[in-house]
């Protein structure tokens, strides 16, 4: 049942794609396009998009190992949208920058800072892929036993193919629909298994569990209060950097309806993120035990109800974790291709096509040779390395017209150095012990205010680096689009 | 202060001198004069201070809600900590921490985000206005 579930799914994904209606390919049609895009279905879009595997599966299996600590991460994951909201939005969107480094060129004047910030937006997609692609296997070998590398390869396939012929990506209404179908699959077995433990007669936590786990900064984790301060910090400020998310933002119309558009995101997303929590609670009283427990969700339904309305609900289950891979994996795999290809290679359509297979095979690489970590902690890496490099750059582009190019540069570097350093010494290597381990496996707290005072720092150093179109561009990133202003004349570079 | 006593001068007569008036105040007001908007262009001093007060009064509000978003998340793992007895209270029949992080802060970044757009929209409606009046 659940593997029909997933074959539907993928097949779907696979005749979008490649019967699917090939509206705008170019950054020019998106932007003829976006005029007839309301916020809702933006908004919609983006949370499709967002919401990955690490959102569906792993939160629920880290509140069941963690408790109460790990609720700051679904809660930084939606806070960081109101960051984004607040120092962001409306001025990227008036930037014009249909990608990140983009944004860098237009802002600093600099092909320098441009390759730089590339660089780090294909490693972060990277790291973010790498662990949609470890979930897929673990799901499929949950339901049918395969061998871990099957799940990964199956989806990386499928994303290849669907990026390739130029389907899925581009159309806005498949994306949205993802979002209502990943809250539909994780909400319609939820109103069942609730009523379950009603019918239990609403057990509640052992009394061990009541004092530690359901407490916080109490559970198993070391160093609780760094961690959860450090998660804090990467996951408000690492949302504003995430590649596939910035490119959403350019099918608004203009920065107010960006601004509307991240709104509604936010509704979107708390509406959403209400259930892995109630997840992650009832698998710690039915499943405890559990090895794997990023298959929590997927376990709850057989377990707790059982028979064909048990498999009927796994299959539902299954099928939005499936849905999950696929449209994230596929909006990353687009953002990294587009970079490597424009910036990296060429830009021709032959080397969109190589870029396309190097965005997924290097993370499928990845994903069967690093070890085993919780997917929601891999993907709160990409954040981090967002966080240290893509949000200082942000932030002190759009609001400080002393940024240097040298000074950017020299933040990018330091900042997003440091982070990938910690991040591969915790995907590649064993436990350090103590404080070294935290320190490692949550960079952000250490990492981002570092980065920022780099960023400054040089800044100052460097007066005569300050780029000479500054005030033009501060005019085109903050005033409304209605006003009859010279806003310069940079263009993003078309793929 | 009495006024002074004019000095009186040779050759003149005491009735005040004739004075041609030549433009009433309301001229002065229709007087053509650059749109800001055109300030703005040129890049002008004037034009700076226009721009200047937008992205100070626009930083303003994002800093005001990124301090309240800070205080807030940020004191909350403090809160739970200094004060033990709060993880006893419960809220709608749910631990305190529970019924904040897995429930109520949701729909308070959704207020807090909705108060932002209302007041940015204000703010560069203002701008607008200023600089398209002429």
């Amino acid at each position: 049942m659940s593997l029909t579930a997933v074959v539907v799914v993928v097949v779907a994904a696979v005749l979008i794609g490649a019967f699917g209606i090939r509206v705008s390919r170019t950054t020019s049609d998106f932007y003829v396009a976006s005029r007839t895009v309301s916020p809702l279905w933006n908004a919609s879009a983006i949370g499709g998009e967002y919401l990955s595997a690490a959102s569906f599966l792993g939160i629920a299996g880290l509140i069941l190992s963690f408790g109460v600590d790990m609720l700051w991460l679904p809660v930084g994951w939606t806070g960081g949208y109101l960051v984004l909201l607040v120092l962001v939005s409306a001025p990227l969107r008036r930037s014009g920058a249909y990608t990140l480094p983009d944004f860098a060129e237009a802002r600093l004047e600099s092909m320098t800072v441009r390759r730089t910030a590339s660089v780090l937006v294909v490693l972060i997609g990277w790291l973010y892929l790498m662990p949609q692609f470890q979930s897929a296997g673990l799901v499929l070998r949950t339901i049918t036993g395969a061998p871990v590398w099957v799940g990964g390869l199956l989806v990386a396939v499928v994303v290849a193919v669907n990026v390739l012929s130029g389907g899925m990506r581009s159309i806005t209404f498949v994306q949205a629909f993802q979002y209502w179908l990943k809250l539909t699959a994780l909400a319609v077995p939820l109103v069942f298994l609730l009523m379950a433990w009603h019918g239990d007669g609403a057990p509640g936590v052992s009394a061990e569990d009541a004092a530690t786990w359901q407490v916080p900064l109490a559970g198993a984790k070391e160093y609780g209060l760094y961690s959860t301060y450090s998660l804090i910090l990467a996951t408000f400020l690492g949302t504003m950097g995430l590649p596939h998310v910035l490119v959403r933002f350019y099918t608004n119309p203009d920065g107010r309806a960006a601004r509307r558009t991240t709104l509604v995101v936010l509704s979107l997303l708390g509406a959403f993120y209400l259930l892995p929590a109630v997840y992650g609670w009832l698998g710690r009283l039915y499943t405890p035990g559990l090895a794997r427990t990023d298959t929590v969700v997927l376990t709850l339904p057989a377990q707790m109800i059982g028979g064909t309305l048990g498999d009927l609900l796994t299959a539902l289950v299954t099928a939005g974790a499936f849905a999950a891979f696929l449209s994230t994996s596929s909006g990353l795999t687009v953002s990294v291709a587009g970079v490597i290809a424009q910036d990296l290679l060429k830009g021709s359509v032959r080397s969109f096509r190589i870029a396309t297979l190097m965005a997924v095979a290097v993370p499928l690489g990845l994903a069967l040779w690093a070890r085993q970590l919780p997917v929601a902690d891999v993907v709160g890496l990409a954040f981090a390395v967002a966080a240290s490099s893509f949000c200082p750059l942000l932030v002190l582009g759009i609001w400080w017209r002393r940024l240097s190019t040298t000074g950017a540069l020299a933040g990018l570097f330091v900042g997003g150095g440091l982070a990938c350093a910690a991040v591969l010494a915790t995907i590649t290597g064993a436990p350090y012990g103590g404080f070294m381990t935290a320190l490692l496996a949550q960079p952000a707290a250490w990492t981002v205010p570092i980065a920022f005072v780099v960023m400054v720092a040089v800044s100052f150093l460097t007066p005569h680096r300050v780029p000479s179109g500054v005030a033009r561009t501060m005019v085109r990133l903050h005033t409304p689009e209605d006003l009859d202003l010279d806003r310069g004349d940079w263009r993003p570079r078309s793929s | 202060m009495s006024p002074e006593p004019r000095p009186a001068r040779r050759g003149m007569r005491d009735a005040p001198r004739r004075v041609a008036v030549t433009s009433p105040r309301t001229a002065a007001a229709r007087r053509p004069r650059f749109p800001a908007t055109r300030e703005i262009d040129e890049q002008t001093r004037l034009g700076e201070v226009y721009m200047r007060s937008l992205l100070r009064t626009q930083f303003r509000l994002a800093l005001f809600v990124c301090t309240v978003l800070g205080c807030v998340v940020g004191g909350l793992p403090l809160l739970f900590l200094l004060i033990p007895e709060l993880r006893e209270v419960h809220l709608l029949g749910l631990p305190l921490p529970w019924a904040v992080l897995a429930g109520l802060i949701y729909p308070a970044f959704v207020i807090g985000a909705w108060w932002y757009v209302r007041q940015a929209e204000r703010n560069e409606r203002h701008f607008a206005e200023l600089v398209e009046r002429r």
